[in-house]
Parts: structure tokens; C-alpha cells; sequence
């Protein structure tokens, strides 16, 4: 405990990505009004006004579709980093230990994925599967998996190039069952750490899908379509833009923060 | 190093192809007739079929592949259905605002990043670092296209001293061209900046602690002197791999924030084609996309192999 609290970049990530969790979480519960609830008389209202942060063009509370789309931006990228990571891990590690042509033909492929930005393949499956939460997730996690397979390759291989990998085989223990007992969980350090940052990338791409119209269709909120909605009423509702915004960078943030601060915790010398 | 050139290019070859592939088997092997989703479920069968016939539907799949890949090479890539004009003649048009936009994100946050990352370093540990590091965390956090809504908000709305959006085209003059790219390129490359100050501030730190560094010192070279004509030059080089790198978020970045601004770039072209259901501009849109990005890769690659006479050793 006392090596997570002397490290403040860890203690304000945890904060930020707990709070943003226990919120997410809350409004699958309770909200202070219902979030597609149109109140027209009420349209516009500045925060404290109308509620604690005000109303939407159409006289929707903003605390309770901030609370929303915190779930829904948080679901989104975890299931999308978790299905990207599972497959990129899975790709990297099995890569590592059968190495080979395999290799090669595999990291040329993520290459050639890398090439492509989520916002662009989402556009691409957008104009065929139709807008949605599937096709967001699906566009962010086919970009996960050449991130994750780099890491796990890069990583499996230095695990299996030490002396009690060496003695494992020299025992005739077969590749996966080397790859179960000591190359993930010598890893997984890495991996968790690189799950927590592209967390908040997957954040921050759900967002841009959303402000593009590629992400959850409405009424459900989004922090993303939140700010492309905000953009009509710019000179006269500042707050529609400033508010969903700011949630977005402060999750970035945390996510970014906790990794960070992962990272230093799990291995000091990597500090800078 | 003509060998290694050699082989990278052959690489950058094949990957390049691949990537077509990829666009062209996303675009024609998902689910749905792609003259269908342009035409909309009002188009008659008759008008359905022409369309077919035009793009080429009705030919298999590896004869359309190949055609479109020879028309790539030939400068032929299809007409646009919604504009009705070459999508050639719609690529160089828009890229006159992208190109532009992105160069000017690309130097802003690199003249933001270096001053900022080699300070960082200088004040190691210190109350100057931390700051640094916050703005750092900051331009990471915010997504550009909020950013650009906030310089919007702020000198548009409020100070009235730059355009809230649009282009008013090159004939109109280089410096309102440049002027209505301002704010979407500050907006652009704060992101980056937050990315390549920490980069350069990591590099800087590395740099300083090298015998070649504390050897100049001891010969009596100042602090500053060392930091600038030793430091700093080596520290270059993981910023500008790390500047190619990161040219996928700037794509990314340059599709919102070419919407945001209302900007008639490339970015805005995909999205209007995604709207307007536009598969021929789409697919050929993101494969420039795509290869610029294996480009860039490529030529920052060749730079360090340039650079870096290890690096070359190392590939041979």
C-alpha cells in the first residue's frame, strides 16, 4: 500500500479511473432525471439553473446524460481493448513461441493494420454494417491487436531466451504449456499496463466515432455525439461544449495516469 | 546501404499492395451490394443494374480488383457518383487544405514539443518539470476535435479575431488560407505536442547521461552549450521517429477536426462520402489514407538508417 501511496501519479490516476467507474456504474441505477426525458421549457438552462449542470437543447439534464454516457463510452472501449488485447496477446505469444515465416507474415499484417486509423476503418465498416456501438467496438479493436501483438511478441521473446525457459524445454515441456506457466505470467505486468493506456485511447477514439455519428445511435447518450450537438448552440450554450469534453479528457487522463503510474510501479528503472 | 534500400523498398512494396487488398476486400466482401447502399432502397432495378455494370459488379471479384489496382496505377480512380467527376481530380482539390493543415500541425508541435521537452529536462524533478508534464498529460487527454471547439468558443465567439470555420480557397489569398488553418492546426498539434514533449524530454535526459556528453563537460563545455549542441541534436531523432508514428493519429486528428472546422479537406470528403454513400471516393480516400501512412513510416525509417550509422550496421 505504502508503495501505491508515495507515488502520486498512480494515487491521481486510480482516483479519476475509480471515480469514473463508481459514476458509470451508479447510473445504471439512479440518475438525478431520466436522461432522454425533453423538458422543452426548460431548454438551455445553465448549470445550477436547471439541475446541477444545466440542460440541453431540448431540456434534457446534462448530469444524468454525462453519468450515461460515462457507461456507455467506459463499456464500449472495455470490451473493445478486451477483445483486442485477448486476440493481439494471443497472436504475439503464439508467434514467440513457433516463430518462423509465421512471424513475419503476421507482423507485416499488423503493420498493414496500424496503417489504418479506427475512425477510418469505422467509416469503412459504418458505410456497409451501419453506425453502432458493434461497429465502433469492432473498428477500435482491430486496431488493438497489432498493438498487443508487438508487446506480447517483443516481450514473449526476451522470457524465452532465460535460463529456466531453457531447463522448461530441456525438460521436453511443450510450447504452450511454457507459454502458460512462464512466459504470460512473466508478462502480463506489461500487459496490464498497456491495457490501461489503450483504455483511454479506445476513449478517446469512441468519442470521435460518436462526434462522427459512426457510434451509439440516440437517444442513448454519448459524450462524443454530446459535443456535436453542442457545436449548433456554440455562442449561446457554451457549457453543452465545454462539459462533455472535459469528461472525456479527465478519463483520458486517468486511464493515462494509472498506466503510468502502473508502469513505474511494476518496474522503477523504466521511469523515464 | 543500397541493399537495405533495396529490400525496404520492395517491403514498402508488398505492403502497400496489401493494404489495397485489405480496402478493397473490406469494401467488397462485407455484407451488402455496395451500388445498393449508394443508390438507397428507392432506386429501381434498372437503375440498380447500370450502376453494377458501371462499377464493374458484375465481374468476379479478383478481374474488379485488378482493374481498380491498374486504374490506381494509371491515374484512373473511378468517377465520384455523388459529384459526378473524376475522384482523382476531388483527391488533389481537398488535399490543398489537408496537406497544408497537417504541415502546419506537424512544425507548430514540434516548436512546441522540443522547447518544452529539453526545459522539462533541464528542470528535472522540479516544479518547472511538473508542469510540463501536466500540459503534457493535458494535450494527450483532450481530443483535438474539443480542443478545436474551445478555440472556437474562445476566438471566434467571444474575441472575434480568427474565422469560426470554413475555407475561403487559395485564390482568396495565401495568408486567408492560412489564417482559416490556425486554429484546426493549433487544435491538431497540441495532441501531438503533449506526446513529443515527453519524447523529447526522455531523450534529452539519455542524451545528457552519454560519456560523449560528460566528456565535452569535463573538457569545459557549459551546461547550456552541451545541452544545445550535443543533446539536443541526438534527441531529435526519437522525436522524429516518434512524429511518424504518431501520423496515424494526425489522419485520425485531421478527419474531426476538418469537421469541426468545416474545412473542405480530405478528411471531410471521407466523411461526406461516408454520408452521401459514396463507396467509389470512400475506398479510394482511405486507401491514400492508408498509404500515406505506410509512407511516412517508411521514410522516417529511411531518416534513421540515415542518421544513424548503427542502425545500418545493425540491417546489414
Amino acid at each position: 500500500m505504502a508503495r501505491i501511496l508515495c507515488r502520486p501519479v498512480l494515487v491521481a490516476g486510480l482516483v479519476i479511473t475509480l471515480a469514473l467507474v463508481a459514476i458509470a456504474l451508479l447510473s445504471l441505477v439512479w440518475t438525478p432525471a431520466v436522461p432522454s426525458k425533453m423538458q422543452i421549457l426548460l431548454k438551455l438552462k445553465p448549470p445550477l439553473a436547471a439541475g446541477l449542470l444545466g440542460t440541453d437543447h431540448f431540456g434534457r439534464d446534462l448530469t444524468s446524460m454525462l453519468m450515461v454516457g460515462a457507461w456507455n463510452s467506459l463499456s464500449t472501449a472495455l470490451v473493445a481493448v478486451a477483445l483486442g488485447a485477448s486476440i493481439g496477446t494471443m497472436v504475439g505469444v503464439i508467434l514467440a513461441a513457433r516463430r518462423g515465416w509465421a512471424e513475419v507474415i503476421v507482423m507485416r499484417i499488423c503493420d498493414i493494420i496500424f496503417a489504418l486509423p479506427p475512425i477510418l476503418s469505422a467509416m469503412m465498416l459504418g458505410a456497409f454494417l451501419g453506425a453502432g456501438r458493434f461497429t465502433a467496438i469492432l473498428a477500435i479493436a482491430t486496431f488493438m491487436v497489432p498493438v498487443f501483438a508487438r508487446l506480447t511478441f517483443g516481450a514473449a521473446l526476451q522470457i524465452w531466451t532465460r535460463d529456466y525457459v531453457s531447463a522448461a524445454v530441456g525438460m521436453g515441456r511443450s510450447g504452450i504449456a511454457i507459454t502458460f506457466t512462464h512466459i504470460l505470467p512473466n508478462i502480463s505486468n506489461q500487459i496490464i499496463v498497456q491495457v490501461t493506456i489503450q483504455l483511454g485511447l479506445a476513449i478517446l477514439t469512441e468519442a470521435g466515432l460518436s462526434f462522427l455519428g459512426l457510434g451509439m445511435p440516440p437517444p442513448a447518450p454519448t459524450w462524443g455525439r454530446m459535443l456535436a450537438d453542442a457545436q449548433t448552440y456554440l455562442g449561446q450554450a457554451p457549457w453543452l461544449a465545454v462539459l462533455p469534453g472535459l469528461a472525456i479528457a479527465l478519463a483520458v487522463l486517468g486511464f493515462n495516469m494509472l498506466g503510468d503510474g502502473l508502469r513505474d510501479l511494476f518496474d522503477p528503472r523504466d521511469r523515464n | 546501404m543500397i541493399t537495405i534500400l533495396t529490400r525496404r523498398i520492395i517491403s514498402l512494396i508488398i505492403t502497400l499492395f496489401a493494404v489495397s487488398l485489405l480496402v478493397f476486400s473490406v469494401m467488397n466482401l462485407l455484407p451488402g451490394d455496395p451500388a445498393a447502399i449508394m443508390l438507397g432502397t428507392s432506386a429501381s432495378p434498372d437503375t440498380l443494374a447500370a450502376l453494377q455494370k458501371q462499377m464493374g459488379l458484375d465481374q468476379p471479384l479478383p478481374v474488379r480488383y485488378l482493374a481498380w489496382l491498374a486504374g490506381v496505377f494509371q491515374g484512373d480512380l473511378g468517377n465520384s457518383y455523388t459529384y459526378s467527376v473524376p475522384v482523382l481530380g476531388l483527391i488533389v482539390e481537398r488535399l490543398a487544405v489537408t496537406l497544408p493543415l497537417a504541415l502546419m500541425a506537424v512544425v507548430l508541435s514540434v516548436a512546441i514539443a522540443v522547447p518544452l521537452g529539453v526545459t522539462a529536462a533541464r528542470h528535472r524533478n522540479g516544479p518547472v518539470d511538473l508542469l510540463i508534464g501536466l500540459f503534457s498529460y493535458a494535450g494527450i487527454a483532450m481530443p483535438a476535435f474539443w480542443v478545436g471547439l474551445l478555440l472556437i468558443l474562445l476566438f471566434s465567439s467571444s474575441l472575434g479575431w480568427m474565422p469560426a470555420g470554413g475555407f475561403p480557397g487559395w485564390d482568396a489569398g495565401v495568408s486567408a488560407g492560412l489564417k482559416a488553418l490556425v486554429l484546426p492546426a493549433v487544435a491538431l498539434a497540441l495532441a501531438q505536442a503533449g506526446v513529443l514533449t515527453r519524447v523529447a524530454r526522455t531523450a534529452v535526459i539519455e542524451v545528457m547521461n552519454e560519456d560523449f556528453v560528460r566528456t565535452a563537460r569535463a573538457k569545459g563545455l557549459g551546461e547550456a552549450a552541451a545541452l544545445w549542441r550535443h543533446a539536443v541534436p541526438n534527441a531529435l531523432i526519437p522525436v522524429v521517429t516518434m512524429l511518424g508514428l504518431q501520423f496515424t493519429f494526425l489522419v485520425a486528428g485531421a478527419v474531426l477536426v476538418e469537421n469541426v472546422f468545416n474545412l473542405p479537406g480530405l478528411g471531410r470528403l471521407a466523411y461526406q462520402a461516408l454520408s452521401q454513400r459514396d463507396i467509389i471516393v470512400m475506398q479510394n480516400v482511405v486507401l491514400f489514407f492508408a498509404g500515406l501512412v505506410i509512407i511516412m513510416n517508411f521514410l522516417v525509417d529511411l531518416a534513421y538508417l540515415v542518421i544513424d550509422p548503427r542502425l545500418r550496421a545493425k540491417a546489414q
